[in-house]
């Protein structure tokens, strides 16, 4: 990734499970260019944040030179990765603003389960919260109407809007039953 | 033994029925994208491939090439269905393909009737997926589209476009400055987001032209962003500016900086905290305008979220190594919290404490570190360490119970980086405070009877050697060194052997005893512990008696190795295959710019939790291996100072050069380090051209050009001038880089034959009179000034004139002089009226020099000096007055 100048920017997202496997992972940053490296950093991450307790307020910590903020739900971790000189406080709103619009968009049962069901809904969310390691948009209310803007664009066809509403909808109530 | 075997079983079944991908196969994933290829879209199974693919690739799968070209071909089928859900999986896969350039163009018809569509969300993805694939041939072709999509009214497009065109400025930068009228009008938008992306992106085209960015920012400043995002970019651009238009601080109020106070009552946390981290990073603040930053960061440190209080402790332990003073307000609120639950801020607390506490609570600190040490990881115990090795070097007198707390660290449990991180502190102390010498090597000789770390065993022992013989009693250390001869493995009783030598060769009465040791040692089972024990025997001579070592032979086995080794190991991979005899003396000794290319590697310092390890002294050792290894510098004697890397380009320049001050008693060497920056050239024959006429006192005597300067990869290159013996000459030098430039191919690498010779303006470069002296401390100053006596004392008052602040008027003599301040005396109270300072150092032909200034305030701002100086020569007393009064 090419440097932004002093523009904020998001070296990556990670929302990894309660043993620090993937669920998904996004890296605007060349500091780790293969996949080992990336993994590497993701194990090592998970075993330095595993014991906190980062489940009422974001923790934060700063790891290989990198600031990391990192807030745990149920069996999910969410993590932002930003450089050293990076304001924390930037940092911390991409990170509440991917949790709150993940919170949404599942619809509140935010679990490992919950989110690899919906995985697209999540790398959509991703894609609406950075671009290129910049930030596009912190405000999870809004983060996840973009993601779902799909199905309730107002200029769609109308015939289509009310099928994708209709499997949206379908697909919700079968998520609740399973659940239940 | 069997429960958690179940229960493990238990969870794995758990985990099965979770994941809806379970046992996917990338192949069998390949083939169910072929229902891209149906006649009659099914979208809701096509959006479930494309999700089945993005997991695949979201775990580390990839791809072939083959594989990629098919699914990307497939996918762009999609583009006829209507599906809003699927259009979005089809940009998102698109993107992760990141498809060829021919292939590029089978979706950019697609994308650009996307790019128009009615449909926001569709204009507003098609515009990133199309700038993220295309390259600048495209561009030229969809640049109208963007720079609508700048001023559209959906704030989503708007940001989609200015997003993009940050991206697009790396690489086609004159296409994109044409669209600063339309992203002038974005940053005006009501959309914060949109404000935000467009200031970064017009910042970014007009990032070269400092006129133009002074602009922008003295009209933002005065308030129409609204977006905390972009004010805290406007903070940043703002700081810039203040930097760059230089220290004019003594006339009057900085500019801008009401701006940044102002943000320090915005209503958003990230703004407040972007303004507090700019006010403390200001060159030369003053304590005036860094307290309103201090005190909102004082706010955050007893916030209930973890992520305000890191970052305010982060810039307060920052803060507090340059203006301790400053931070001691805070000092309770620190220590609350020591006992943070995040052991980050706890540790970063603890440091700062351990910068801002004055001398008398550094034992209460201490009790409370001793506690908090337990249960912390090794990195944080590192930092921990090395706070308390600057604290002692500031409170010599300390030394004891600083010194018996890492003792006492040293003996329980840790990793190897930690144990090091110990090690090297004492040995530091070792060398600063006399006083600590001989309880610090006792700690040591303790550490390694019972130490795991055979690299650790070694340099202790090497560090006994050399240390041990100059103690007063150097026969105690014997036993602990022999100890290891019985106990340890081959590498460690080799290296105690050594040891065991010097002690005989540097103290002739333990001569006969180390004697009967080293025989002792020839029955080894290892060979390199007999060889060097048969060694030892034969070469220091004497037979067993009481006689003095001869100092070749003393030379020969103990002095340092000056051959750069890398060099010793091509020679010696040469010699293998040869008939030829080795002879040690054909070994070049020109160092190949080893040691710097080390020192720029990019900020890759472990847990840089903001305490720099701090080794004057090997990199004083560093530089005159280096230079000896250069023979015509061979006789210039013994290396006095080098001064500290100078730029003499301005950062993000093609070529990079600082220089070094190399100070002999006869000579001056300049050391330029340069670095060529433009991967498309290669210079040879490097020099700098000097110009002296303004240090007449100078005159050139030889300089050493660089062969060849690759890109990235720093050279050096040097200079020598002759300069009167003993004196502190001062004078002005004009530099100018000459050299040869080659075109070199990107693509293989190669030069080309022919060059061009060219030339690169650089600064000046003054010789000070700070460069004659090097900073000394003493642990005792009054009993220093009183042993010094006042026959050479010389003392004078100046009037300093008004300054900003006292701080600001000690600062500089201290910096004008370049002698080291002694207990902490260099740290002003705020508000106080007058103040003491007290430095040593040495002077050129080793002269030892203390000075004491006291300095009062002689109406609102005109500082007053009284400078008293005592030294072992009174030309030297004098020659320190010559520069207060010059400077």
């Amino acid at each position: 990734m090419a440097s932004h100048g002093m523009c904020p920017s998001v070296k990556n997202i990670l929302l990894l499970d309660s043993e620090g496997k993937r669920v998904a992972v996004k890296y605007y940053s060349d500091d780790w260019p293969t996949n080992n490296a990336k993994l590497a950093f993701e194990k090592f991450v998970f075993s330095k944040t595993v014991k906190t307790n980062a489940r009422t307020e974001a923790e934060v910590t700063l790891l290989e030179n990198n600031v990391i903020i990192y807030k745990f739900v149920q069996d999910l971790h969410f993590f932002v990765t930003g450089g050293d000189d990076e304001n924390e406080l930037i940092l911390a709103s991409v990170l509440q603003g991917f949790f709150d619009a993940v919170t949404l968009l599942l619809r509140s049962n935010v679990d490992k389960r919950e989110a690899l069901e919906n995985l697209d809904l999540i790398l959509l969310c991703l894609d609406e919260i950075v671009d290129g390691g910049i930030i596009l948009e912190t405000n999870g209310a809004l983060i996840a109407e973009k993601v779902t803007s799909s199905s309730l664009d107002a200029d769609a066809p109308l015939s289509e809007q009310t099928l994708t509403q209709a499997w949206a909808t379908a697909r919700d109530h079968l998520t609740r039953t399973l659940l239940k | 033994m069997a429960q958690p075997l179940v229960k493990k079983d238990d969870d794995h079944d758990d985990e099965a029925e979770y994941s809806p991908f379970l046992g996917i196969e990338k192949g069998a994933v390949l083939q169910e994208a072929r229902v891209f290829n149906d006649p009659q879209l099914d979208a809701r199974r096509c959006s479930q491939v494309i999700t089945k693919l993005l997991y695949l690739l979201n775990q580390g799968d990839t791809f072939t090439k083959v594989e990629a070209t098919e699914v990307f071909f497939a996918v762009t089928k999609l583009f006829q269905s209507r599906d809003l859900g699927l259009r979005r999986m089809v940009y998102l896969i698109i993107k992760e393909l990141s498809p060829s350039s021919d292939e590029v163009i089978i979706v950019t018809s697609s994308l650009m009737k996307d790019m128009n569509s009615k449909i926001d969300m569709y204009r507003a993805n098609a515009i990133r997926v199309l700038c993220r694939i295309t390259d600048g041939t495209l561009l030229t072709q969809i640049e109208r589209y963007l720079k609508q999509a700048i001023v559209d009214k959906n704030p989503v497009v708007a940001s989609a476009a200015l997003v993009s065109g940050i991206h697009l400025l790396q690489t086609n930068p004159e296409i994109v400055k044409r669209w600063s009228n339309e992203v002038q009008e974005a940053v005006q938008s009501r959309s914060p987001l949109v404000q935000f992306h467009a200031l970064a992106l017009l910042h970014q085209i007009r990032q070269n032209d400092r006129l133009a960015v002074s602009k922008l920012v003295t009209s933002l400043t005065r308030g129409t962003v609204r977006s905390p995002l972009a004010q805290c970019l406007l903070i940043r651009y703002t700081s810039q500016v203040i930097r760059e238009s230089g220290n004019n601080t003594q006339s009057g109020d900085r500019p801008f900086y009401d701006y940044l106070e102002g943000c320090l009552r915005h209503k958003s946390e990230m703004v407040i905290f972007e303004a507090a981290r700019a006010i403390t990073e200001l060159n030369g603040v003053t304590s005036r305008e860094l307290t309103p930053a201090i005190t909102v960061l004082q706010l955050f440190l007893s916030s209930s979220k973890p992520v305000l209080r890191f970052a305010a402790v982060r810039t307060l332990n920052k803060v507090a190594m340059k203006h301790p003073m400053a931070v001691t307000n805070c000092n309770i609120d620190m220590e609350s919290l020591i006992s943070d639950q995040n052991r980050s801020i706890a540790t970063l607390a603890i440091t700062t404490l351990l910068k801002t506490g004055n001398e008398s609570s550094v034992d209460r600190l201490m009790k409370q570190i001793t506690n908090f040490m337990s249960d912390i990881a090794d990195e944080f115990k590192i930092v921990v360490v090395e706070a308390i090795r600057s604290l002692c070097l500031k409170f010599p007198l300390k030394y004891r119970s600083l010194m018996n707390f890492l003792s006492n660290i040293l003996r329980e449990e840790g990793g190897f980086d930690y144990k090091k991180a110990i090690v090297d502190s004492i040995v530091i102390l070792i060398r600063d405070i006399p006083d600590a010498k001989e309880s610090g090597l006792l700690h040591l000789c303790e550490f390694i009877e019972d130490c795991e770390f055979t690299y650790l065993s070694t340099q202790i022992l090497h560090f006994l050697g050399v240390e041990g013989p100059k103690t007063s009693d150097p026969s105690k250390y014997i036993r602990y060194i022999y100890n290891r001869v019985h106990l340890e493995n081959a590498t460690v009783r080799a290296s105690a052997v050594s040891t065991l030598a010097k002690f005989g060769a540097a103290v002739d009465e333990l001569k006969p005893r180390i004697f009967v040791l080293l025989r002792r040692c020839v029955f080894d089972s290892d060979d390199e512990v007999r060889d060097r024990a048969t060694l030892y025997q034969n070469t220091l001579g004497g037979d067993g008696s009481v006689v003095e070592t001869d100092k070749d032979v003393k030379d020969f086995l103990f002095g340092s190795f000056d051959i750069p080794l890398v060099n010793l190991e091509t020679s010696l991979k040469n010699y293998v295959p040869s008939e030829e005899p080795f002879d040690i003396n054909s070994v070049p000794r020109e160092v190949k710019s080893a040691p710097l290319a080390e020192k720029k590697a990019p900020g890759k310092k472990p847990a840089g939790l903001g305490v720099s390890s701090s080794g004057p002294l090997s990199t004083v050792d560093s530089y005159e291996r280096m230079l000896l290894s250069i023979p015509e510098f061979a006789n210039f004697g013994k290396l006095f100072k080098s001064s500290a890397p100078v730029e003499l380009t301005e950062a993000e320049t093609e070529y990079a050069v600082n220089v070094v001050k190399h100070v002999f008693d006869k000579h001056i060497v300049f050391q330029y380090n340069c670095t060529n920056t433009i991967p498309e050239q290669l210079l040879e024959n490097v020099i700098v051209i000097v110009d002296a006429s303004e240090a007449e006192e100078f005159s050139e005597v030889f300089s050493k050009p660089l062969r060849s300067l690759p890109y990235d990869s720093p050279g050096q290159t040097f200079v020598a001038f002759e300069k009167p013996e003993g004196l502190a000459t001062v004078g002005k030098f004009t530099n100018i880089l000459r050299f040869i430039v080659k075109e070199v191919d990107p693509s293989t690498g190669e030069a080309e034959e022919d060059g061009v010779e060219d030339e690169y303006q650089l600064e000046d470069l003054e010789v000070v009179a700070a460069d004659y002296i090097l900073k000394v401390g003493v642990s005792n100053f009054r009993n220093a000034w009183e042993g010094m006596g006042p026959d050479c004392e010389r003392v004078d008052e100046y009037g300093l004139g008004p300054r900003e602040s006292l701080a600001e008027a000690v600062n500089a003599v201290i910096t004008l002089l370049g002698m080291q301040p002694c207990e902490g005396t260099e740290v002003v109270p705020p508000n106080s009226r007058s103040h003491t300072c007290l430095l040593s150092g040495v002077y050129i032909g080793n002269i030892k020099v203390l000075v004491r200034l006291s300095f009062g305030l002689d109406g609102p701002k005109d500082v007053a000096m009284k400078l008293a100086v005592r030294s072992e020569d009174e030309t030297v007393s004098d020659a320190i007055h010559e520069i207060v009064a010059s400077g």
